[in-house]
């Protein structure tokens, strides 16, 4: 999937986090932070590249910041950031790539 | 499953990570994840990702799962109507209905979803919310509009604006509605649940409103704090002596029709084949508040 532009989604309120997402040219480069980082921070890394392989994006640059969410939160707060850059806004692929 | 116990239906919004993970612990009958008013603008696409991926990865154990959709005059509905389906949810609430053609339009767009996602075409169930002057006066016809349709459920807030009037604590201003409201979903045969109640602190006046709805007849009501399960669940339970007199009509029912006989008297009171379905719903809410200690199945 093509990005456009940067966008970001979720929010930095517990059990949340924040997802900002730019175009880029060299794979995905991804910054992670998390409050629980000692515990899951591989599991939420892992999370992150599935997420963004299944929709197709193979270069971009991703900072994460995360307040403990539970992986359905993180894929969704990824999902919703790359389809922002990639400015689509209806025809989601639900069940498909997501 | 279109008849099932639904006394307390309670409002998350679904762009709230908190609330969506583990909403499921505090036991409502229903949990409504909202797209609609709860969420901003510039959040619907997020709202509606999460909901998705929530209904895809959480066990909600049992609870019904209910969509509020945003409003059919929005660029947002038929996108929340695929999401949900796709996610599997069991229930859609279409807002702010006030004709048929309402009900009709959104039931066009979750059976289109349910083709698409695989989901059995039917399956998906409706409700519809009557927020308006004209919706209390069409209250039956939307009750009567789509197989689909398991309920209707009052919702004060813009019935009042559009009433210009506001809400006291004695809700008199929304009898007429209520009642009208019940009584339609009953003729059509359907459930019927009531509106919110703001004051989330004011735990008397909420025991007070759930009194007075399940007196009007209404099935259950919807909420917005966890707080507000437990009372609900506790005045909406039946108590011992009607659950007495309830297995002693069925049992008497029971024996006399055996005899060919349809009306009697027990202990002094008429009983007659009509009290049957009563007394058998008084039974399914006892063991669904689990007090019930008989032995009828």
């Amino acid at each position: 999937m093509l990005l456009k532009k940067s966008a970001i989604a979720g929010t930095l309120e517990s059990s949340d986090v924040q997802i900002r997402i730019e175009p880029g040219q060299s794979g995905i480069e991804l910054f992670l932070s998390s409050s629980v980082m000692n515990l899951y921070g591989r599991q939420i890394r892992a999370t992150i590249l599935t997420t963004l392989a299944n929709l197709g994006v193979e270069n971009a640059k991703v900072t994460a910041v995360d307040k403990g969410a539970v992986d359905c939160t993180i894929k969704a707060r990824v999902e919703c950031a790359v389809f922002r850059a990639a400015e689509i806004k209806e025809n989601l692929p639900w069940g498909v790539r997501m | 499953m279109k008849n099932r116990l639904r006394r307390t239906m309670m409002f998350l919004n679904a762009q709230k990570a908190s609330l969506v993970k583990d909403a499921y612990i505090y036991k409502p009958d229903s949990i409504i994840f909202d797209l609609e008013d709860a969420v901003a603008e510039n959040q619907k696409d997020s709202a509606r990702i999460a909901l998705y991926n929530a209904l895809k990865s959480i066990d909600y154990k049992g609870i019904e799962l209910v969509v509020r959709i945003n409003g059919l005059d929005t660029p947002h509905f038929k996108e929340d109507i695929r999401a949900a389906v796709a996610g599997g949810i069991h229930t859609v609430r279409v807002p702010k209905t006030e004709t048929c053609e309402d009900v009709w339009a959104a039931e066009k767009e979750i059976e289109k979803a349910e083709k698409e996602f695989g989901v059995p075409v039917g399956k998906t169930l409706m409700m519809a919310a009557i927020e308006t002057p004209l919706g209390v006066m069409k209250a039956y016809e939307l009750a009567k509009s789509s197989k689909r349709i398991m309920g209707i459920s009052f919702g004060a807030g813009d019935y009042v604006r559009t009433m210009r009037t506001t809400r006291s604590p004695e809700g008199v201003e929304l009898l007429g509605a209520r009642t009208q409201v019940v009584i339609a979903a009953r003729a059509a045969g359907i459930m019927c649940f009531d509106t919110v109640y703001l004051d989330v602190d004011n735990m008397e006046g909420f025991a007070d409103e759930v009194r007075l709805i399940k007196q009007l007849g209404f099935d259950g009501k919807s909420i917005i704090s966890p707080k507000q399960i437990a009372i609900t669940h506790q005045i909406f339970a039946p108590t011992q002596a009607e659950i007495a007199k309830a297995e002693t009509t069925i049992r008497a029912i029971d024996e006399y029709a055996r005899d060919g006989i349809g009306v009697f008297t027990v202990d002094g009171q008429m009983i007659d084949i009509a009290m049957l379905e009563g007394a058998k719903r008084t039974i399914e809410l006892a063991k669904a508040s689990g007090i019930y200690e008989g032995d009828l199945a």
